[in-house]
Formats: structure tokens, sequence, C-alpha cells
């Protein structure tokens, strides 16, 4: 075993990790950025569509619309003084990006070009705004670029192909981490005053997703097993449009530039659910429509999807009938979305200029995770108490600026602004810091967990595991969700997850690159997460953003202006019964902005 | 269908595995619009756990997956199954050591990477105005192609210059070059020129042309080399020299 010391380690190399480790390291702190990929791997990169931030380059913005907007997608869930800082410091860091090189699209006059998106309007919900920055459909793509080669310019330290698998607390302290070399499968321990999570989500909970295989929410799960609460793990957003069984994600900017939905009678069918701004709604109410559009037999064929259709004749039909000037060519659409085509045509055969893409919902986003306060410090109760030395950022953490429900574009927000409030609050926190000692046996746990998994002598291989929970969560904790159905999943993942620690076998006995043995390690992560996730739906009794209960239809205000803290319950590290959790609902939503402006109160929220 | 996997193994830790060898896997009811990659997890996760290959997004942006599909670089997740047909041979990438199976050592690769200074220099002061750098479409695109490389490491390792002199910077690590020194924001472009005037730098590419198909962004990395030869050449990046209108004399 290696010990290694730094200031501040961060955990993974996505826009939230790269953009945390730029700004600790700028401060001052001499920072370690360990990631179980190579950074350029991360799914930062598969972010298409755009960034968004009140830029007003085409049209009249204004970080207050940004704000309200995401309030509003959030259905009132959302912490309203971190949304206010999220929209306003969107502008600031876009602009930053730029000054670090990224190629963003540009204007005619030179500036960075701006594009329509679900959800972003002007004038409190008025019309569509261009509003998301964008790169062609490859902006996630070009900002973890980008902070990468700035990382390499500013020699910031990486571990990469290292995998996280313990967090190590002493004294109510965080002090550091524990992780397995993947190419010699020996065990590091990263001591440091400040410790950053930044892992991601984890889509990879449920059967159809736009996730990456790496999306597991190991730090999230690590974080849970020392005793940190879940914040809001009922709110997993599904984007509506994945490509059909696939779940690869087809960015709303095509609907941005004028691409529809239709349903197997030609219609569409958006204008029923939102007759204002009709494709550009949130993802949860076009999920949801989407949804309901299949179960009146109105899906393709009468299957289980639609088309999206960005064939220039149907695009500029629409166009023409909203009294738009605007038409676009198949070119444009060849140069705005090359990668949608790309995709469509290596998957699918289908060319999206000629014909209709086939489209289903798609597991996406994990609107949940760690609780921080807005300087990404991790916060472990409903009062705001925080844990020192301990931050999270970008999709594992909850902010919560999203609420229940991400506006498309925020989640790259999300990642610079608070990974970079984060890189700045940990240079401070260790300058005046000490380290606080490591416990005794740092490895020990997480060593004996892996010997555990290596040694396994069952009958169960983990995919079978995998495939059984992540069926059950789509059909149970999905789109729509009612009390028996949920808890029929939480019997049934509880039963895999006893399988999983009393009847596993895997093959591979071995050190170097035993992905065997981390795929089945990340497996508990996924199965911890899904029982939270399922528990936290379990309990609220309301339809609020992507959390939509069948028996519970309406929003309940009065009830539920609160987030949900799931706590272990009479929990070890070593476990291996049924997992339980505590649910803590006295944490209140923040208001503040409400409070001054009657526009951000709580209300119906209609598009 | 039915389709047989022919794989080329190796594993260091066990004595027999320890030299390459090939292994043949047989695989039911496989549908002609799978992916490679999804085929290999059946494989793993159904017959044999201990096949090791690198994976991550599934759908070709990662660039985790790059391997040597029917004798061609591709990504495992961006091929399928009715292209190759029912006989379809996995090995790893050429020119890297392998490390496990389908893993190669990316050090040296990534080594190549850092060597062309791939990040934006511009040490001039900011707009005054606190917003971003003008650039006009027209320079945007002159770089567009090469902004969308994912280090993926196909075109490098079907490079037979590469294969035949590891220390060549390689075909990816000039494409990252290009995408800056053509960046009309970018200052740097003269010091990334003078790196690739070395003996290692482009002049080891003999335009074999194999990293230009081998790309699965479609990025013409030829052209992209040949682009930063002239301009080394030429001593001046003003404007993208067109290969197509140079004069042969």
């Amino acid at each position: 075993m290696q010990t290694h010391q730094f200031d501040a380690i961060i955990v993974g190399a996505g826009g939230a990790g790269l953009m945390a480790a730029l700004y600790a390291s700028k401060g001052g702190a001499n920072v370690a950025v360990v990631s179980k990929l190579y950074p350029t791997r991360s799914h930062t990169g598969t972010a298409q569509g755009g960034i968004g931030a009140a830029l007003g380059n085409h049209e009249e913005d204004s970080p207050l619309w940004h704000a309200y907007d995401t309030v509003k997608g959030g259905d009132y869930l959302a912490d309203q003084n971190a949304a206010k800082v999220l929209a306003e410091e969107a502008i600031d860091a876009v602009i930053e990006l730029e000054h670090m090189g990224l190629p963003f699209d540009r204007t005619p006059e030179g500036r960075i070009s701006q594009r329509r998106f679900g959800g972003h309007t002007s004038n409190f919900g008025e019309k569509p705004v261009r509003r998301a920055c964008h790169a062609a459909d490859r902006t996630g793509h070009m900002i973890l670029q980008t902070l990468y080669q700035q990382c390499i310019k500013h020699e910031v330290k990486f571990f990469d192909e290292f995998h996280v698998v313990d967090l190590l607390v002493n004294n109510g302290a965080a002090c550091g981490v524990v992780a397995v070399q993947l190419g010699t499968g020996e065990l590091h321990v990263f001591h440091g005053k400040a410790v950053l999570f930044a892992t991601g989500g984890w889509g990879k909970v449920w059967q159809v997703t736009s996730n990456a295989h790496s999306l597991t929410g190991d730090g999230a799960a690590i974080a849970f097993r020392r005793g940190i609460p879940m914040q809001d793990m009922e709110f997993f957003q599904f984007h509506p449009t994945g490509i059909y069984k696939m779940g690869i994600l087809i960015t709303e900017g095509v609907r941005g530039e004028g691409g529809v939905l239709i349903n197997r009678h030609g219609e569409r069918f958006m204008e029923k659910y939102a007759p204002r701004i009709k494709d550009l709604a949130s993802r949860d109410v076009i999920s949801r429509s989407i949804y309901l559009e299949i179960r009146d037999g109105n899906g393709i064929g009468g299957k289980d999807y639609v088309y999206l259709d960005v064939r220039p004749e149907t695009v500029n039909r629409y166009l023409a009938e909203a009294g738009e000037s605007r038409r676009v060519t198949a070119a444009d659409i060849e140069k705005k979305l090359p990668d949608i085509l790309d995709f469509c045509r290596v998957y699918l055969g289908i060319d999206p200029v000629k014909e209709p893409m086939p489209i289903q919902p798609t597991a996406h986003y994990a609107m949940g995770g760690i609780p921080t306060n807005v300087d990404a410090e991790v916060v472990i109760d409903e009062n705001w108490t925080v844990m020192p030395g301990l931050y999270a950022a970008g999709e594992c953490a909850c902010v919560s600026c999203h609420g229940a429900n991400r506006l498309g574009t925020n989640s790259l927000v999300d990642l610079v602004v608070f990974g970079r409030r984060g890189g700045m609050a940990i240079a401070e926190f260790v300058k005046h810091a000490d380290f606080v000692p490591l416990p005794a046996n740092p490895a020990a746990e997480a060593e004996a967990a892996l010997k555990r998994i290596r040694q396994s002598k069952g009958k169960t291989r983990p995919y079978e595991l995998r495939q059984q929970m992540q069926k059950v969560m789509m059909d149970y904790v999905g789109v729509f969700r009612e009390a028996s159905g949920i808890n029929t999943a939480i019997a049934a993942v509880n039963e895999l997850r006893h399988r999983y620690h009393t009847d596993l076998v895997i093959d591979d006995a071995g050190h170097k690159f035993n992905t065997d043995l981390m795929e089945a390690w990340e497996l508990g992560c996924l199965l911890d997460l899904a029982l939270i996730t399922a528990y936290s739906a379990a309990a609220r009794t309301e339809s609020r953003g992507a959390h939509s209960r069948e028996d519970y239809q309406q929003r309940d205000d009065a009830n539920w202006l609160v987030h949900t803290l799931a706590f272990p319950k009479d929990f070890t590290i070593s476990s291996t019964g049924e997992l339980h959790v505590d649910l803590n609902f006295n944490k209140k939503v923040d208001l503040s902005l409400a409070e001054v402006d009657p526009r951000f109160a709580p209300k119906e929220r209609v598009y | 269908m039915e389709v047989t996997f022919r794989i080329r193994r190796y594993n260091p830790e066990i004595p027999g595995k320890d030299k390459p060898y090939w292994q043949e896997f047989t695989l039911k009811d496989v549908e002609p619009t799978d992916r490679v990659l999804e085929m290999l997890h059946r494989i793993k996760w159904e017959q044999d756990g201990t096949l090791a290959f690198r994976r991550s997004c599934a759908h070709g942006i990662c660039g985790s997956d790059a391997m040597r599909i029917n004798g061609r670089n591709r990504l495992a997740c961006k091929v399928l199954v009715k292209e190759l047909g029912a006989r379809i041979q996995v090995e790893p990438i050429l020119g890297l050591p392998v490390l496990k199976d389908l893993i190669v050592d990316m050090e040296p690769f990534f080594a190549h990477y850092r060597q062309v200074m791939p990040y934006f220099v511009n040490n001039s002061p900011l707009p005054a105005d606190g917003r971003e750098r003008l650039q006009s479409p027209e320079d945007r695109e002159k770089f567009d192609d090469t902004t969308k490389c994912i280090l993926c490491a196909c075109c490098t390792t079907s490079c037979p210059s590469f294969w035949a002199n590891g220390s060549y910077v390689g075909p990816a690590a000039i494409v990252q070059a290009h995408r800056f020194i053509f960046d009309s924001r970018d200052q740097a472009w003269q010091d990334r020129l003078d790196i690739l005037a070395e003996p290692n730098g482009v002049w080891r590419c003999r335009t074999i042309f194999n990293c230009t198909p081998a790309c699965p962004r479609d990025i013409e990395v030829t052209r992209a080399i040949g682009e930063v030869k002239l301009a080394i050449r030429g001593g001046k990046r003003d404007g993208i020299i067109q290969v197509s209108q140079i004069e042969t004399h």
C-alpha cells in the first residue's frame, strides 16, 4: 500500500473535477486529481447541445430570467439562492471558458453563438430565448478538452485509472480516500486536507440510459456508506429523446433548431401538453407526454416510441406556421448537428435529414445526490452543518440548483460554476487547515470489501443482478411511479442486494486491470443508490418535476416544499442484509428570491 | 445470428496465458445491429469475466475502446456486427505495449500529446468589456475539423511510421497541435511549429494515409498533417493553405 499526501484530493476528472482542480491549483493548493478513467473519457464530453448563459448575443436576456427558468424548470424545489448563483455566475464562467480557448461557434459579429433550448425563456416564461452557448453539438466535448488542456498547462498532478473505493473520515472530518490503481490492483491511500467528489451520476441504475458504463455513482455511494445523507434522490431526470432501445442521447438542441415530436398519426402532440412553447417545454413534461402518447396507443406502430423529426420540410412547415421568417436547409442541419446525424446513421441506419428518428425517454441525470451549500461544502444534516474538508460538485452533488427537474444546459453550467466555487473554497480552506490524521489501518475496510468480491464463491454473476435491477427500476421507479410498484422495486432490489453479498461469483482473481472485480464493486454502488432512490420515491406523496406519482398526481406545496434527506440506518460498511434509510424532511427549500420578487413564488407550472 | 469472435488474449499474471494467444468465443442470438462493444460485454459477462478491455460512453465520444477489429482500427462501440459478418477478430491496437488482453499502455500516447503544447496560449490583455475575444465564423471554421479529436489513438496506432519509431509524435498529437496552430486567437503557433519541425515531428509522416480512414470522428488527419507541414515550410499560418490548390512544379 502506498500513501500520498496532497492539500486537496479531487475525485473525478470531468468538468466539475477539472474546474475545481484548476481553481484550487491557481489558489496555491497542492492538488491531485484521482480518476478511474483517463480524464478525457469523462462523461462531460458527451454533453451536446450547449451551456446556458444570459449573454444576450442574439436577443435581450438576463440572469434573472435564467434563474426564473431554472426555478420553474425545477418545479420550485430548487434552492433559489443556488439558482441565482448559477444564473449570475454562468455568464462569467462561459466567458472564462472562451478565454481558455474553448472554440464556441460564432455569430457573424464574432461573438459566442447561442441557440434555443427547452425551458429557457425571456421575460419570465414569455417566449423561447437563445441562451445555450454551443460548439456544434459537442459542447461538452469542447469543455472537457479545454479544461483538461488548461490542467496540463498548469501542471496539475493526475492519477489516471485510479479507482476510488472509500472515503476516509476521522474525528468528523474528511481526510482522504482509498483508491485501487487499476493497472496493478494495488491500494493507494490519498491523505488530504480537503477531498472533493466530482464523480458524476448513476444512470446505470436504469435499463435505458444515456449514461456511460462508468456512471455507477461511486462517489455518492461511498459518501452514503460513511454516513452522509443523500438528498432528493427520488428526482432522476428522464431525457425525452434517447435513441429507441439504445438510450443514446439526442440533444434538445435538435428541438432548439426546430425539430418536433410526432406520434403515429403525424401529430405534433406537444401542442396539446405545452401550448405555449410546445417541444421546448421542460424535459420532465415532455417525457411524461411521450409516455402518455404511448399509453394511448399513439406510439409509432402502437409501440413504445415516437418520432423526433428534424427534416427541413417539417421544420420549415412549423416555422411558417409560427410566423417565423427563419428557414433551414439540410446543410444547416448537417452543420449544427453533425454528431447527432452521425449517431443515427451509424446506429440506426437512418438519415435524419430524410427520415424521422425513433426516440424514447432515457434515464439521464441525477438531480439529487450529496448535499452541498453554494461553496460546494458537503452538508450533513438539515441545519446545513458542514463536514470539514469534504466537498462535492457536479452531478454527484445536490446544491440544489436543479430542484425536481434540471433544465437543459444547466448541467454544464453547474459543473463550471460550482466546480470553480469548490476549487476556490478549497484553496482558502487548505491555507489554514491542518492535516487531520488518517484513521488506523485506513485501507483495511476497502481491502476487505474487495477481497470478499475477489474470493466470492457463489452462483450469481454480477450482470444477472445488474440487469434485474435495471429492469425493475425502469418498470417501477421510472417516469411514472405509484406506491405498490415502488414497494415491489424495494423488495426486489433488496433481494438482489442480499444475493450480491451472499451468492456472487466472478471469474478474475487477479490484480492487474481486474475489470471483473471493479465492475462487481460498482454494482454494489448501483444497488445501494437504487434502493435509496426507491425509498425516497415511496415517501414523497406528491408529484413534482421528475417525480411523478400516479397515486398522488398533484404537487403539494403545503407539505412538500422540503428536500428529502436519506441517512443510512443501522448501517455498517460490511453489512450484507437489507439496506434501510432514515428519511428526514426538515430541510426547507430556500425561497429567498420569492421573498423579494413574487414572480418567484411557487405557482402552477405551465409551458 | 451466431457470431464467432477470435480475440487476442494476454494475461501477465497467469502462467500459460502470459504470452499472447488467440481465443475463440461463440455468441448466439446476435442482432446485426448490435455493437461489437456489446458483444464483448456479453462474452465478458456470460462466458469469461477475465476478458479485459476499456470502455465508457459506448457511443463513440469518450475514445476508450479503440481496438483493431478485422484488421482495422475502430471504436468497438461504433462498429456494428452487420459490417463485419459472422467471424470477427479483435486485437489490441498496435504500437503501444499490451498490458492485458485488449488494454494497451496509453502513457506513451499521452506523453506525445503533451509534447505539442496542447493548450490555448494568449497573453494579450483580455477584452476591456469583460466579454469574449472575437473570432469570425470563417476563422473558427479553419480548425473546426481538428477540434473533434477524442484522443482515442486510432490514428496514431494505425501509422506505420509510428509502428517503426515510437518517438514520432504521431498523427493524434499533430491533430491536437493543428487545432491551436490555426486558431486565430492563439499566440503560440510558432512554438508549436518549431516543436513539430524537429526530427520526430511532422516530417516522420510519409503520407501513408492510414490515419484518415482510421479516425472514428472522420477527421481528415492526413490533410491536417499536410497543413502543418506547409505552415512550417511557409513559416506562416495566414489562412490554411488548401492542399488542393498547391501547384505542382
